[in-house]
């Protein structure tokens, strides 16, 4: 088990740096020059000149990087040009919200799409079956911003159950927190939730034809503990493949959502860190989803080796 | 022995028709409902075991040898449609809703099926399928069933019962899987076993073993047993009687020393000169040209009439299963006794 999951880490470390040295080599071959986009138009080239030494960017590309895997190794990815305080100071502002808008929205998807997903299956080629089907069509063909903007002028503008944008922390009260964050999440989470439908659905049906669910039922276990336990156990498994997806998708996904419902989130800091040539910012931005991801990663295989006895063997 | 079970009448030995019967099936038909109607897949089978006593159903595939079983089970599936009468321990069953069919598998009927790697769960372990059944058949607590389902493996002569319990299927050898199964069929008294071709997807060397294990049990706790398989000789050294089935028909029924001996239907026959035997001699095998004709597309009359040597104008007609000097019969031109 220690040994699988000591391969699974060494395993996600490419998956970390490789994001980190196209995007250190992205930012600095596209056009633009964070001096002097900070310095204005009115800014004399000396003047340009010597905030580029100061920001270390005279310097070869490669001696940059070094630096800077430097700073990653010590814990200090250095200051943003644009906000003037150190990157790890601004990320975890932002990062603390887009993993909670992420984590209500996969909880929400992973919910709503395990339920409909066994109702129907368990109901197969009967009317709710069939209505279930062409919703989850529907959910994975809706556009996320689309359904957010729906969302917002049902909930927020016509009922008013809830505020149509903006964001309140945890430390204000679960209340006042679930209000900001359950819109974006189900916006962020309802193509999941169709996608894990219908992944539950066929996993479900599968998994019923198995000879280990006749034998169930031959010893006389009730319905609902050869459904509950024995099917499930193994129908659960391409679900909790999907669901990791979902989280990396959504997690890179939120922007959109961050946007419309103006939370401070990070990929709304990433995407205006890119605008304003911030290199620290975007690369820590960058680093921070990576790991992010990699951990997810992790979790997931965790999750199969509890799920499945054969994976911790290998 | 183990000190749990039943008390063993070793010395006295009841014959096989003073017995108890255990499980009837009296004119069992089961036909599919598709868009275009019912498509029948078995009709007018049949048979009954006694305490004790093995009855093998034999045929090639396809003939509903299976299907029979799991409508005896209760399992078969939703479109099935059954007429006959199954009657279990003097209970007619086959007038019960599924729930209360469902409550007599496992107490009252256990079930072997022919792949034990995927007739039991990947991803559970051993103990806790035992367990499981344990405590929903007979209501014991978490330790008791623990207790209990170790007990069961070391009859079944599985090692380090303890430890195989805490395991997974995959782990052990097919023989062994094979050994869980038996010990999860009888593990709640059943006085019926019906084992679908327990040992075709077993090594030779592993087969006689289980085959033996069986025949233990069966000694042990007066098991009667529905035997699914195609070998006929299994049929020979393990079964009292024998129940060949051709395309959904019962061909020809009796002691399964005078059908594998004598048969009289040529189909019995057929089957018999395609196994390869050690002694009569002969060089090459005979086998039965053809298939078992699809269902659906079933022959009028006699339904092995198609692949049969001895066919003639009179077989167009359907032959009824008719008693011989020895067995049940359902031909126009039966063999004679000996040839």
């Amino acid at each position: 088990m220690l040994r699988y999951l000591f391969k699974r880490f060494l395993l996600i470390l490419p998956t970390i740096f490789v994001p980190l040295i196209l995007v250190f080599l992205l930012l600095r071959l596209s056009p633009g020059d964070p001096a002097g986009m900070m310095l204005g138009d009115q800014a004399t080239p000396e003047q340009i000149a010597a905030l580029r030494t100061q920001l270390g960017l005279d310097q070869p590309i490669w001696m940059q990087f070094v630096l800077w895997l430097k700073g990653i190794v010590t814990l200090d990815l250095g200051n943003s040009i644009f906000f003037r305080e150190p990157v790890m100071q601004i990320i975890p502002r932002y990062a603390t919200v887009t993993i909670l808008l992420t984590s209500v929205a996969l909880v929400l998807a992973v919910v709503i799409g395990v339920t409909l997903g066994l109702v129907s299956a368990m109901n197969r080629n009967k009317p709710i079956d069939r209505g279930v089907v062409t919703t989850a069509v529907l959910g994975i063909s809706l556009p996320e911003f689309w359904f957010a903007l729906l969302l917002i002028f049902v909930f927020a503008v016509t009922l008013r159950w809830f505020p149509v944008a903006g964001y309140n922390s945890p430390d204000a009260g679960i209340i006042a927190f679930g209000a900001t964050i359950f819109l974006p999440a189900l916006a962020l989470g309802v193509r999941q939730s169709a996608l894990m439908t219908r992944m539950m659905r066929s996993s479900m049906l599968d998994v019923l034809n198995e000879p280990y669910i006749t034998t169930a039922r031959a010893q006389g276990l009730p319905e609902t503990t050869v459904l509950g336990r024995y099917a499930m156990r193994t129908a659960a498994m391409p679900v909790v493949t999907v669901a990791g997806l979902s989280a990396g998708y959504m997690l890179g996904g939120a922007v959109a959502i961050e946007i419309i419902f103006a939370l401070p989130g990070l990929g709304r800091m990433l995407v205006e860190a890119v605008g304003r040539r911030d290199y620290p910012l975007v690369e820590g931005g960058v680093l921070t989803i990576s790991l992010v991801l990699a951990v997810l990663n992790l979790l997931i295989d965790l999750v199969y080796a509890l799920l499945d006895p054969r994976i911790r063997y290998q | 022995m183990t000190a749990h079970s039943a008390p063993m009448p070793a010395e006295i030995v009841v014959p096989l028709a003073a017995r108890r019967t255990v499980l009837e099936v009296e004119n069992l038909s089961l036909s599919f409902r598709n868009a275009d109607g019912l498509l029948p897949i078995v009709t007018d089978v049949s048979f009954s075991i006694r305490e004790g006593e093995a009855v093998a159903l034999v045929g090639e595939s396809g003939c509903g040898k299976s299907i029979t079983a799991s409508a005896i089970m209760g399992i078969a599936p939703e479109n099935a449609v059954i007429g006959g009468r199954i009657v279990l321990n003097g209970q007619e069953i086959s007038a019960l809703g599924p729930k209360d069919r469902r409550k007599l598998c496992g107490r009252h009927m256990g079930f072997i099926f022919q792949e034990p790697m995927t007739a039991l769960h990947p991803t559970l372990s051993i103990g806790r399928q035992m367990t499981d059944t344990l405590k929903h058949n007979l209501g014991l607590s978490q330790s008791a069933a623990t207790q209990r389902a170790a007990e069961l493996l070391d009859r079944v002569g599985i090692p380090r019962a303890r430890d195989i319990l805490r395991g997974y299927v995959h782990e052990l050898s097919g023989g062994m899987r094979q050994r869980v199964m038996i010990a999860l069929a009888i593990s709640c008294g059943p006085s019926l076993i019906i084992a679908d071709e327990p040992t075709t997807a077993l090594d030779v060397t592993i087969q006689a073993q289980v085959l033996d294990l069986l025949e233990d049990m069966r000694r042990e706790m007066d098991l009667a047993m529905l035997f699914i398989t195609h070998d006929l000789e299994v049929v020979g050294d393990f079964c009292d009687r024998a129940v060949v089935m051709y395309a959904g028909d019962v061909v020809e029924r009796g002691q399964s020393a005078d059908i594998t001996r004598h048969p009289s239907h040529p189909y019995a026959r057929g089957l018999i000169d395609a196994v390869p035997a050690h002694d009569d001699g002969r060089t090459r095998l005979t086998p039965i040209l053809g298939t078992v004709p699809p269902v659906g597309q079933w022959p009028e009359g006699c339904r092995f009439a198609p692949r049969c040597g001895r066919a003639d104008e009179k077989c167009r007609t359907r032959p009824r299963l008719e008693t011989l000097s020895q067995t049940d019969v359902r031909c126009w031109h039966p063999l004679e006794a000996g040839a």
